[in-house]
């Protein structure tokens, strides 16, 4: 048990220890894949700039992620709890996924310029799409019977939203905010890859011009860790509000 | 004393006119306030149909179907309604899922919000009542089935509706539970006397409980042959064994098999008493 708890960091410094021992082992040189220790190394020297940047992109990904959280709710509800939404808006959602986001920062950055808000924009764009169609399941998806006994008793759709399809939904909800804060993530990078005059993504572009690659791979690091904190974080506030969704858990917990 | 459920010819079609499904066929039943109704039937004839119908769940297609006076239009406001799968919150806890109906029924809403407590208090008296004061804080799925079932009646009676719909409430739960439950539900009937419409595919279920019942052919389902068995209340659990009661289930039983194969359904051995 106690081994378990620990072994997602233990994989991780597994993961860590063989790279560095591969690279060592085969002389690889550092422009084409630094070891962990060398841009560890970089992190370091780097610090000051890359705790701006991943500022940036951190707040530029929460932000674009925050108006998913909200927006992909308030849509998925929609769609779900009304038949005509689904059948009319799902086909438009699935085409608009379809597009690749990265394709969508140009034209962001003729319409707002070069910055942070064509990176909000993507993170969002890139995040919303899993959020909607997972609470749109949950609430589409709501007992018939379940219904009917609220029904019975002069519910109407709202109530019956409230009380049954929101709570229902919840697990449907944080399932899939984690998989969508990793995207909001790839979606601020990518467009500060592009046009941004900040942000980790920028300055990833800057190193890999300049041949920097250990500060290429410190800043993809910074990227990784951040993603896995806001992963954790959900996940906890998700252990929260959903316990009862996993059977029998939360009476060891409790 | 004028009926409190009135059916007069009433059809249901599911779909289109054209084509869809037929489930009820010209069905009349009519019966007082305070009685207890079983209606069983082959599966699939329309029971659950019924039952729908009545709470005003699903439109009819054609005939009058009258609740208390009043033409059933849309859905009753105040029924209680329980099903085999017990449908509890999970993310309530036993209590709270008691509770539900009165946060949902409009003339109960502000009354429980402004005495939640004493709310409490009458919920908790009648988990008492079935065997369950232990449990209300625990969540669902401490519960065996047989306390789901248990639960799921207490929600469907704690905002004292004048009807009370079941749909096989008890169809999942072992022969020695579902005997235990028609000694509670029968209790708790007498208690308030809520007018019951019980579905069920127990013959003894609905010979036990019910001051008569009601036979339904096979789909499209309409009423065929009632039977009653007449014996003051409470009746004890022994009843099911006395000569006079076996006999009227095997009658019932033999009503069934009639009713289905007049209908051109396959024979079928296991309907009847278990
Ligand atoms: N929502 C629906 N839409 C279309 N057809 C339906 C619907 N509900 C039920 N039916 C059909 O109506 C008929 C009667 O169904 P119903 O559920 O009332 O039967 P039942 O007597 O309750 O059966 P069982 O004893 O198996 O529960 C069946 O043929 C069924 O397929
Ligand atoms: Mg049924």
């Amino acid at each position: 048990m106690k081994l378990q708890r620990h072994l997602p960091w233990l994989v991780v410094l597994g993961v860590f220890l063989v790279w560095e021992a591969a690279v060592r082992l085969f002389d690889v040189p550092p422009f084409i894949l630094p070891r962990p220790t060398v841009f560890l190394e970089a992190l370091w020297t780097w610090r000051a700039e890359i705790a701006v940047h991943s500022l940036q992109t951190f707040l530029t990904t929460v932000a674009g992620f925050g108006i998913a959280m909200v927006a992909g709710m308030a849509l998925g509800v929609a769609i779900g709890s009304s038949a005509w939404l689904y059948r009319g808006v799902y086909t438009l959602l699935i085409g608009f996924n379809t597009i690749p986001k990265v394709a969508l920062v140009p034209i962001l950055v003729m319409w707002f310029g070069v910055g942070a808000v064509p990176a909000i924009i993507t993170a969002f764009l890139i995040s919303f799409f899993p959020i909607v169609v997972n609470v749109a399941t949950g609430i589409a998806t709501v007992e018939p019977e379940l219904k009917d006994v609220l029904r019975a008793l002069g519910a109407r759709n709202r109530d019956i939203l409230w009380f049954i399809g929101i709570p229902r939904s919840l697990p449907y909800y944080f399932a899939s905010l984690k998989i969508a804060i990793t995207f909001a993530f790839v979606g601020s990078i990518v467009s500060e890859n592009v046009a941004a005059n900040t942000g980790i993504g920028h300055l990833m572009t800057v190193a890999s011009s300049r041949f920097e690659v250990p500060l290429a791979f410190a800043a993809l690091f910074v990227i990784a860790l951040m993603g896995v904190l806001m992963y954790v974080l959900t996940a906890m506030v998700e252990k929260r509000l959903t316990a009862w969704s996993v059977r029998g858990t939360h009476l060891a917990a409790g | 004393m004028a009926a409190f459920v009135d059916i007069k010819n009433v059809s249901l079609r599911y779909g289109p006119a054209a084509g869809g499904v037929l489930a009820l066929d010209d069905v009349s039943l009519s019966f007082e306030r305070g009685k207890f109704i079983a209606v069983v039937g082959p599966s699939g004839c329309g029971k659950s149909t019924l039952l729908k119908a009545i709470a005003g769940l699903w439109p009819t297609t054609s005939g009058s179907l009258r609740v208390g006076d009043e033409e059933v239009r849309g859905p009753l406001k105040i029924v209680g309604m329980a099903f085999q799968n017990a449908t509890l919150l999970p993310w309530r806890n036993t209590l709270e899922n008691v509770l539900l109906p009165l946060q949902v029924v409009e003339t109960h809403r502000d009354h429980f919000r402004r005495n939640r407590r004493q709310h409490e208090e009458r919920a908790l008296a009648l988990l008492e009542s079935v065997g369950l004061a232990d449990f209300a804080e625990k969540s669902v799925w401490e519960l065996s089935g047989g306390m789901q079932q248990r639960a799921q009646l207490c929600r469907a009676l704690i905002h004292e509706p004048s009807l009370l719909l079941l749909d096989e409430p008890f169809g999942a739960l072992d022969a020695f539970t579902r005997e235990e439950l028609w000694v509670v539900l029968q209790r708790l009937w007498l208690e308030k006397k809520p007018t019951v419409v019980l579905v069920t595919h127990d013959l003894r279920e609905a010979l036990f409980l019910a001051d008569g019942v009601h036979v339904m052919s096979a789909r499209p389902g309409t009423f065929v042959a009632e039977r009653r068995f007449a014996a003051p209340r409470p009746r004890p659990l022994e009843v099911i064994y006395d000569h006079g009661f076996v006999d009227v289930v095997h009658e019932l039983r033999a009503r069934i098999d009639e009713a289905r194969s007049a209908r051109g359904a396959p024979p079928r051995a296991t309907v009847g008493a278990r």
